[in-house]
């Protein structure tokens, strides 16, 4: 009788680990939307007003438009993808893994970041850089990685056009993406460093520093496409669609996005 | 506090425990009473896990897992997705990292048991796995008990492997390690430091207990 219980015991423990594990059925919903880090704020208060309005709820995954790509092809159940470059998303659609081109849904900028009590001044620009470069005024100084983070890119070309590219490497501290590039350049461990305008602008980072804008002439432009996936389930097709309504586009601009 | 994440990290911890516990006692117990040629080898095998980087685990795991490996592809035709960023893939891989850490603690404490004893319950006539069950098991349980404590806590630690081979998928595979991360980068310093604390709580208490369950065994010794 005893082992009769004790077997029925270990059934019931079985059970109900088979039952509570993650459900695959929600991400294979295709409701998870893979975002370039510089959307960290901007795309989170998008989702939270997409889901007062319609109820409906997508989970966000942010990380360097390189490292989602490769997701993607490695086969993650993502639903969307949103890029901050447009070289990525055609190099999915190129794989046959999306179900069209995608729409540029913003331009993306980049600043010069300096946390408080830094020796550097945003406002003189990266002349600014160079100048306390020169003096050995620069201890670390923050980008995110140009291999596979479109923003660090763009902060390389910029840094390379003022012809200080060589001399900062020593300095260089690469995020994994932009969003790790603001967190080094805030902390205080650097000087600084060349992150989006959307992260600057995010109210978690006010406080912590000051910045200014790296004219858009200096790099390539950050033209940031999206795209559904072959698995987009029918609320990110919403969240798609709503991502290109006026509402989205009003939370976009005020994180310094210039839309198309 | 991110308590899906919680969630996905226990779950992972316990799934870990079951698929390996079984197969570490089996194995510990092979590698503790026996002599058989290769011995050294297996023994090494064992221990690869605990000095190979998180991220070659990581990669080799990927590239198995992806969909443009047979057995990957294999994987998405019949279950229909990936084991790449999935929670059986992130379990799999989990079971694989934490190999060491069942098998040698359980070895020792079979290791612990001394041959006399062993040969005395032969003698009395006590097949083998009577002899397992009454008397090895017993005396190596709390080893077993450290391997299976050590193992949960080191799950729930696991960071490069799980990074590499789940992504961070909410629910399925965002750990309460990988949210520390995902909350730092979002500035969000209290929500990462909440998250930390548990895990230093659950790490400090894994360890606490580890200790008394060695003390134990000296004092018996």
């Amino acid at each position: 009788m005893m082992r009769v219980r004790r077997m029925w015991c270990v059934w019931g423990v079985a059970w109900h680990l088979v039952a509570m594990c993650p459900s695959s059925a929600v991400a294979q919903q295709g409701a998870t939307v893979a975002a370039a880090s510089d959307l960290n704020f901007a795309l989170t208060e998008v989702s939270e007003q997409f889901a007062r309005q319609t109820g409906q709820r997508v989970e966000i995954v942010f990380g360097s438009s390189g490292t989602l790509t490769r997701q993607v092809r490695d086969g993650a159940p993502f639903g969307m993808f949103l890029s901050a470059d447009e070289a990525f998303v055609e190099q999915l659609a190129n794989a046959g893994l999306t179900r069209d081109r995608g729409v540029l849904y913003a331009i993306g900028r980049i600043v010069l970041f300096a946390p408080t009590g830094s020796p550097l001044n945003p406002r003189d620009g990266l002349d600014g850089l160079a100048r306390l470069l020169a003096t050995g005024g620069v201890t670390r100084f923050a980008i995110a990685n140009p291999e596979h983070a479109p923003y660090g890119r763009a902060a390389e070309a910029a840094l390379r056009k003022r012809g200080i590219w060589n001399d900062l490497q020593p300095h260089i501290v690469l995020g994994e993406n932009v969003s790790q590039a603001a967190q080094f350049a805030t902390t205080g461990n650097a000087v600084g460093g060349i992150i989006a305008y959307s992260l600057a602008l995010a109210p978690n980072l006010q406080n912590r520093g000051s910045y200014a804008l790296v004219p858009d002439v200096d790099h390539p432009p950050l033209r940031q496409r999206m795209v559904l996936l072959k698995r987009a389930g029918p609320v990110v097709e919403q969240f798609y669609r709503y991502l290109q309504e006026a509402p989205a586009r009003a939370i976009l601009e005020r994180y310094g996005f210039t839309l198309p | 506090m991110d308590w899906p994440a919680l969630r996905t990290s226990l779950l992972l911890g316990v799934w870990t425990l079951v698929l390996l516990l079984p197969a570490g006692i089996w194995a510990g117990y092979q590698l503790a009473t026996r002599r058989f040629r290769g011995k050294a080898i297996v023994e090494s095998l064992v221990a690869i896990p605990l000095l190979l980087p998180p991220t070659v685990l990581g990669f080799y795991l990927l590239v198995t897992f992806s969909t443009r490996s047979p057995l990957g592809a294999a994987f998405e035709r019949v279950i229909g997705h990936t084991l790449a960023f999935s929670f059986p893939g992130l379990v799999m891989a989990s079971a694989i990292a934490n190999i060491p850490f069942v098998v040698q603690p359980i070895q020792r404490a079979f290791e612990s048991v001394p041959l006399d004893v062993r040969e005395a319950a032969a003698c009395c006539g006590l097949s083998p796995w009577q002899r397992f069950l009454r008397i090895e098991a017993p005396l190596a349980w709390p080893g077993i008990l450290t391997a299976a404590i050590l193992t949960f806590a080191h799950t729930l630690g696991e960071f490069g492997v799980v990074l590499m081979v789940g992504g961070s998928i909410p629910g399925q595979t965002r750990t309460l390690s990988i949210a520390i991360y995902d909350r730092m980068q979002a500035f969000d310093d209290y929500g990462a430091g909440v998250m930390a604390a548990t895990l230093l709580v659950i790490a400090v208490s894994a360890l606490g207990v580890t200790q008394l369950l060695a003390r134990q065994v000296g004092r018996r010794g």
